[in-house]
């Protein structure tokens, strides 16, 4: 099986936040949640770079690590997802992950955060693939109807991959051959413990 | 007439393209001059290598929430204490404490009242007092169990009850350990208030370490209201209190911080905790079956005399002195 990754060429990235926009729409994702977000650095100065960031689907992950329920679980193409139903609220996975990337819906007052969210690489939940439980706790699974996520499949200047991490990391390797720059496979290192040497 | 019109035209038109030429001359100079035109574009090594620990490499978003704009905090320190340093605090502080409380009562028994039951009672804790030590009590105990679920649930009581059944009873011990946590707020302030009065230390706390609190071999040292290792527990639930406390109110909002501040709270309230759990361990099995006659003071208030003049000489001499024998209330009923 694959070993699905995301790689976001940062020298490509424009911000145009399509992505951001993609994510929600597609997942029906609710206010204030966002299981994408592109991050500007050294912004206004010489060498402005921006980097879409999301799940990264780690190895080894740490939010599976200290989940206290267990909740997390790994699919056959390392996507890294998790069962709402056993999921707590406690923010645990929050503290361990090095992206920021669960998420929590303010259900009420203190104490009783909603279940966490998170990017699901458009591969759903435990539910039954294309279930409308699935659709309506994890949004769409694209990664079942064959389709990889959709914030890559419409980047508009191609800055955010994803698939194989061997293809896209083939794909970001002959981008930096060519043109003979480029700032690193952001958060590769971190994730998976490994990155593209440049 | 159009003739020369054109000429000037034509003329006009081969001046601005020689102008625009002599203009663009030097920037395609410039450019191959320099190989990269992104030399000073930010490189992801570069600010991992110039990260400072724990901290995260930060930009700026376009949407309401300002923590999304931390991009990656490299650390996995948190999650190497949590995991490995946390539960092993836990089980040493936790099992070691029991070991050796069952190792001291194999070896010294139950503490007894040297001079036999007393027909005399007198008060040692008023009702406000009582109250405040079983709200504190209570309310630990209530968040000591559903705290230790967040770290050894997962290995003692998940395979035994299921996922689901102990997702469940996770999911209701979290809400009950986030509630609770204000009762146990409450009870260390009161604690405060109420005892911080005779728990001052003073010379007769160094006596009282001196002789080992009278906890091996014969004898009491002499002490006040508080003996110094009461004292103990009183500052120890005071500053462990208000540590678990500062640290619990920030982990219920997780989301307002950075992710470095988080994981120092969850840290100190996790260490906290369990030092306190050893602690507070010690504190009941010598209010309870480790020493004859420690129960009532928080039973039902009043002690028994004798204990009160072996344990707390130099405090049964004050209330002797300040109300005279009505201090000293009714009698024990004989055993039957």
């Amino acid at each position: 099986m694959a070993r699905m990754k995301f790689l976001c060429d940062a020298d490509r990235c424009i911000e145009c936040n399509a992505c951001v926009t993609a994510c929600k729409n597609e997942h029906e994702v609710p206010w204030g949640i966002n299981r994408r977000r592109v991050v500007t650095l050294n912004d206004g100065k010489p060498g402005e770079r921006s980097v879409s960031m999301a799940c990264m689907h780690c190895t080894d992950a740490p939010c599976a690590s200290v989940c206290p329920v267990n909740c997390f679980y790994t699919t056959a193409d390392a996507v890294v997802l998790h069962s709402k139903d056993l999921c707590i609220g406690c923010g645990y996975c929050f503290y361990a992950c090095p992206f920021g990337a669960p998420q929590y819906p303010k259900t009420a007052n203190f104490g009783s955060r909603g279940k966490m969210d998170k990017c699901t690489y458009c591969a759903g939940g435990p539910e039954a693939d294309g279930s409308p439980a699935e659709l309506e706790k994890y949004g769409r699974n694209r990664l079942a109807e064959g389709k990889l996520p959709l914030c890559a499949e419409m980047c508009s200047t191609k800055a955010l991959l994803a698939g194989d991490g061997d293809i896209i990391a083939q794909i970001y390797k002959e981008r930096v051959a060519k043109r003979g720059y480029g700032s690193g496979a952001w958060g590769w290192k971190v994730a998976y413990k490994e990155t593209i040497a440049i | 007439m159009l003739n020369r019109l054109s000429t000037i035209l034509r003329g006009g038109l081969a001046a601005f393209i020689l102008a625009l030429a002599l203009a663009a001359a030097p920037e395609a100079a410039r450019a191959q001059g320099s190989v990269n035109p992104t030399a000073q574009s930010v490189k992801e090594q570069q600010l991992l290598d110039a990260l400072k620990p724990g901290a995260a490499i930060t930009g700026r978003v376009t949407i309401p929430n300002a923590q999304a704009a931390s991009l990656i905090q490299p650390g996995r320190d948190w999650r190497a204490f949590n995991q490995e340093t946390l539960p092993r605090i836990g089980a040493v502080a936790l099992l070691g404490m029991l070991a050796l409380l069952v190792g001291f009562y194999m070896l010294r028994g139950r503490i007894r009242i040297d001079a036999g039951a007393s027909t005399m009672r007198i008060l040692r804790f008023g009702s406000v007092e009582r109250v405040t030590h079983w709200l504190t009590a209570t309310s630990f105990l209530v968040l000591a169990l559903t705290g230790i679920n967040v770290t050894f649930g997962k290995t003692i009581l998940a395979p035994v009850m299921g996922p689901e059944a102990f997702a469940a009873w996770a999911g209701f011990a979290k809400l009950t350990h986030n509630f609770v946590g204000f009762a146990f707020m409450l009870g260390v302030v009161l604690t405060f208030l109420v005892w911080i009065k005779d728990n001052i230390p003073d010379s007769t706390d160094l006596g009282w370490f001196a002789a080992g609190g009278g906890l091996l071999g014969k004898g009491h040292p002499p002490a006040k209201r508080f003996n110094g290792g009461q004292k103990i527990v009183f500052w120890s639930v005071v500053v462990g209190g208000f540590f678990l406390a500062l640290s619990g109110w920030h982990l219920l909002f997780p989301t307002q911080e950075g992710i470095a501040d988080v994981q120092w709270h969850a840290t100190i309230h996790g260490t906290v905790a369990y030092l306190m759990m050893a602690l507070i361990l010690g504190h009941i099995y010598i209010g309870s079956v480790g020493m004859e006659g420690a129960f009532d003071a928080m039973g039902s208030g009043e002690v028994d005399l004798n204990w009160a003049k072996e344990h707390h000489s130099l405090w049964v001499e004050q209330e002797m002195a300040r109300k005279g024998t009505p201090a000293i209330i009714g009698s024990a009923q004989p055993a039957e």
